[in-house]
């Protein structure tokens, strides 16, 4: 019988995961709509000032990304942990941080590129100019990975236990502080015609430093969880 | 192969057995016996290593697990109370991507011959959630055929199958003995292999 290599392994389980999400779209839509109605919301609230719209926008899109992502953290791991499947990758002879980085990919992909991919037409909405609205999908780009990475740590920390979805907020909303304040500050600075590169750089920064460190911290967490 | 030393183990403050010791050597079948609640369930968990044990130790070819764990995961077949499928998959699907979770690559023909062996003929690509029980368990206990793992662990395997399937479990069973394999499990129903003792470890 032919092997799977440790590629394969990660591919498998991003095309599961896909595919699940193919099979039950409710779950990836009501991310995408509670995003486009929280997002829609401030200018039916604030008034249609345009100058007040334009300011508010970044930290607008920023905070409601990060509220829509976590909706789905509490249900990234619990579905394979209550049928059993986390028990069988966990007893994978490779490593289980990458079939746990699988996860976090899946994850990012049905709950965060949706969100990147329809924000520059939200920010239409608040009357935001070419440059800024390319910046904010680049920070929104480097930045929700990050989102989804943490994530996980408190949603494998959370795993099983009652209530769990509101922890898992109050649990990694602190953590993501820092990726809302270079999102925004990346789009103020191209607005006010300042370099913008620098918090984009750092937004890169944090998602390479938590690709390295959060499948091993989450695949840990699990492991406890699952005692 | 498998051999436990005075292993002992707890749920929560509640302590189950201690002093536990055991080997399981090839084409050996073992019995786990006991009432509910008598921790059979936890040591087959421990010899998975997702509970950690009080004290003792579980070697794998005289080679603790925890050293030798890459060695001994290959080598290990485990199923629990949980089939690990998904309802929103078809058994196909569920059998390939649980087949390549353990690390083995199935083709489609062979991933419907091990089906359909398991009784599943017409069925393999009907989303699981439209079958029975016993139907689930079968297409979880479908990469018994494929994985080549020298130790099955199986914790109540026979749970909501039918008396065909059992004696399909038996056959599965007795060739995994006379290929040199080796087999633990629990269960409350009976369970016979032709030519072979059960040996039994009763936990009070």
């Amino acid at each position: 019988m032919k092997r799977l290599s440790l590629l394969g392994l990660l591919g498998l389980v991003i095309r599961r995961d896909l595919l699940l999400a193919m099979r039950r779209r409710s779950d990836v839509l009501t991310t995408l709509v509670f995003f486009v109605m929280v997002v829609s919301l401030f200018p039916l609230g604030v008034g249609p000032e345009p100058e007040m719209l334009r300011k508010m926008a970044p930290g607008v899109v920023w905070v409601a990304a990060l509220l829509a992502s976590m909706l789905s953290l509490a249900r990234m791991f619990s579905a394979d942990y209550l049928d059993g499947t986390l028990e069988q990758m966990l007893l994978a002879p490779q490593s289980f941080s990458v079939l746990v980085l699988g996860k976090i990919i899946g994850h990012w992909l049905l709950s965060g590129l949706p969100l990147v991919l329809i924000a520059p037409v939200l920010g239409v909405q608040f009357d935001m100019s070419g440059d800024a609205l390319m910046v904010l999908l680049i920070g929104l780009l480097l930045g929700t990975p990050v989102l989804s990475m943490i994530g996980a740590i408190g949603a494998a920390l959370t795993l099983g236990l009652r209530g769990g979805g509101v922890l898992v907020s109050l649990l990694v909303l602190p953590l993501c502080i820092p990726v809302l304040i270079f999102g925004t500050a990346a789009v103020d600075a191209v607005t006010a015609g300042m370099d913008y590169t620098t918090n984009l750089a750092l937004l890169g920064a944090f998602m390479l430093f938590a690709l390295t460190f959060t499948p091993l911290v989450t695949a840990q967490a699990l492991k406890i969880s699952m005692e | 192969m498998l051999e436990v030393l005075n292993l002992a183990c707890s749920r929560g403050e509640h302590p189950l057995f201690t002093g536990l010791s055991f080997a399981l050597k090839a084409s050996e079948l073992m019995q786990v016996q006991g009432s509910n609640g008598s921790g059979k369930t936890t040591l087959l968990r421990t010899l998975c290593g997702f509970l950690q044990q009080d004290d003792g130790e579980i070697r794998w070819d005289g080679q603790n697990v925890r050293q030798a764990k890459e060695e001994y995961l290959s080598a290990m077949f485990y199923l629990g109370h949980h089939n690990a499928i998904k309802d929103e998959l078809s058994a196909l699907e569920n059998f390939s991507i649980s087949a390549g979770l353990a690390g083995y690559q199935v083709d489609e023909k062979t991933a419907l011959s091990a089906l359909r062996r398991m009784g599943l003929r017409g069925r393999e690509r009907l989303p699981v959630k439209v079958l029975s029980q016993g139907q689930r368990r079968r297409v979880a206990l479908a990469r018994l055929l494929v994985e080549e793992a020298r130790l099955w662990i199986l914790d109540e395997p026979l749970t909501a199958l039918d008396v065909g399937a059992v004696s399909l479990m038996e056959e599965l069973i007795g060739e995994q003995l006379s290929k040199g394999g080796s087999v633990i499990f629990t269960t409350h129903q009976p369970l016979a292999v032709a030519g072979v003792e059960t040996q039994r470890l009763p936990l009070s």
